[in-house]
């Protein structure tokens, strides 16, 4: 019983601990951030390798999401006879909610884990503590562009994931089920607001960039220099950015839409 | 009257004392490195060698203790002036720890670049000169991977030498290598002291190589100084730890055995896990 009690307490500490890292890592790499501005050249490859890289899974995950949400939003509302508001259904649901986070969970598994695996990998084999002795500070040579790199990219990957969803759900609507083309996209464009609808659900990816890439990286940096040390931070990069992205979407969303 | 700067060892390390958790790693430890020479740290691997080069680096904090390198306090060292003080130190990982996404040429230049303005022809005379030093000028353009660990460890050598340090650090430079990789580095550690006039530290447990290139030696095990002196002086040791760790040999005061209960009673079941489960 006491052992038990001391094992929780022993968790709870390891895990406020870690919590407290995490933040002054935080702190320390935001200072790196405005440098990262300046060299273009490192910040372009990043946003290529997290966010260029990982457009054919958004774009086909959008499809087919879209084309699912036509079926099913159909059905439903065939019933009442609203079927022409079908692409109102599909841009709103896009927009606000299944484009910022499914396309951030897409990119916890896509990039989130390849940057924990790529920076724990650099500590492993001591490239961190070799910029260290260079007198290079890994945070902001290596971990700031990187951190920078998510928050840029999710955005413009969640718009293209609502944009490519839109399509799939005209083709599925209009191609397949008949509804018609003229009320499929006027109706959309009449209800769906782009400062209240497009742009908060913008702001939503920009958020879940932040804490993915942040998620990854601390994972990545604070990682057991060792395999099963990488093994296991890029497992919780994907498990704890994804929860964090859905806990966060509720939070968000609350503040949003209320 | 008061001792020059130039007349003072370049590290000078008092009553250093460091624990990983409950484990000594060392216990009122003194050193010292002259300047200009190579000194050998030796043990028993786990016995902290690399550990010190991390205290003398800054890189970990010991817990009491004083560790002077070039006049600065080291432990004490606020984070800018650290800095200031790693771009006059060079170390060598034992890895090697090149950048893997950098050429052989960038990985040398690297340094230069985060820490001068100079005009990118000069940049690339002087990592040809690094690169020439250590007779690797030909392979600029190859990548990390495509590098032996011989081969890494001496691209790794030129970049630690990019910025001209007063010191450099040698982790483990010999291990695992072949002998001609081997006669390289050995001869490349030696030259290199000689011809910059850099102070050299070189953490090894390769007994006779290390010591075939060093002008003083340190032997260290369970937290403390066992022996020391320059190879000679310490090859006629009376310490019979330290004539077994020179001589490797199998049994002496480090036993073959990990301390363990009786074997006998051990075999026969003791009390935790008999034989043959009834």
């Amino acid at each position: 019983m006491i052992g038990a009690l001391r094992a929780l307490g022993r968790k709870a500490l390891g895990f406020c601990e870690r919590l407290g890292r995490a933040h002054v890592f935080l702190a320390y790499t935001l200072l790196g951030v405005p440098e990262s501005l300046y060299r273009v050249r490192p910040l372009f490859y990043q946003v290529y390798a997290v966010g260029v890289l990982s457009i054919v899974i958004t774009v086909v995950s959008g499809l087919f999401v879209g084309m699912v949400l036509a079926l099913q939003g159909y059905n439903t509302l065939v019933d009442f006879g609203a079927a022409n508001s079908l692409g109102i259904m599909v841009a709103l649901s896009l927009v606000r909610e299944i484009g910022p986070v499914v396309s951030a969970l897409l990119f916890a598994g896509r990039a989130g884990s390849a940057l924990t695996a790529e920076i724990g990998l650099m500590k492993t084999t001591e490239q961190l503590a070799a910029m260290e002795m260079m007198a290079v500070d890994p945070l902001r040579r290596v971990i700031a562009p990187r951190l920078l790199a998510g928050v840029l990219a999710l955005p413009l990957l969640a718009t293209i994931f609502s944009a490519v969803g839109v399509y799939g759900g005209y083709f599925v609507g209009v191609g397949l089920l008949g509804v018609d083309e003229g009320a499929f996209w006027s109706q959309m464009q009449t209800a769906v607001d782009f400062q209240n609808d497009v742009l908060n659900g913008v702001f939503k990816s920009v958020c879940f960039g932040a804490v993915v890439t942040w998620i990854a990286v601390f994972e990545g940096y604070d990682t057991l220099p060792t395999a099963a040390g990488i093994s296991r931070a890029t497992t919780r990069t994907v498990v704890n950015s994804s929860l964090a992205v859905l806990a966060l979407d509720f939070v968000l969303t609350a503040l949003m839409f209320d | 009257m008061k001792e020059a700067p130039g007349d003072q060892p370049l590290v000078r390390i008092r009553d250093l004392s460091f624990h990983y958790g409950e484990r000594v790693i060392f216990d009122h430890v003194d050193l010292e490195i002259p300047r200009g020479k190579v000194v050998a740290i030796m043990g028993p691997s786990g016995c902290g060698k690399t550990t010190l080069l991390r205290i003398i680096s800054g890189q970990i904090r010991p817990r009491s203790g004083s560790v002077v390198v070039d006049g600065l306090e080291v432990p004490s060292l606020s984070r800018a002036a650290l800095l200031a003080l790693r771009k006059r130190i060079g170390m060598l990982f034992q890895s090697g720890a090149l950048l893997t996404d950098l050429s052989v040429f960038d990985n040398v230049a690297f340094p230069l670049r985060e820490h001068t303005d100079l005009p990118q022809r000069l940049i690339r005379a002087l990592v040809l000169m690094k690169l020439e030093a250590v007779g690797l000028r030909g392979a600029r353009d190859l990548m990390p991977a495509a590098l032996s660990g011989g081969m890494a460890r001496r691209v790794a050598l030129a970049r630690a030498i990019a910025l001209d340090p007063m010191m450099i650090l040698y982790d483990e430079p010999f291990t695992g290598q072949d002998p001609i990789s081997l006669g390289v580095l050995l001869r490349l550690v030696r030259r290199m002291n000689e011809a910059l006039g850099v102070t050299s530290i070189v953490v090894s447990h390769d007994v006779a190589e290390t010591a075939s290139i060093s002008d003083y030696l340190y032997v260290i095990s369970g937290g403390r100084v066992m022996g020391q002196g320059t190879p000679q002086t310490l090859a006629e040791t009376r310490s019979e730890w330290v004539r077994q760790f020179l001589d490797g040999s199998p049994d002496g005061p480090v036993h073959f055995h990990y301390p363990a209960p009786d074997y006998a009673e051990d075999l026969h079941g003791g009390s935790a896990a008999p034989l043959v489960s009834t």
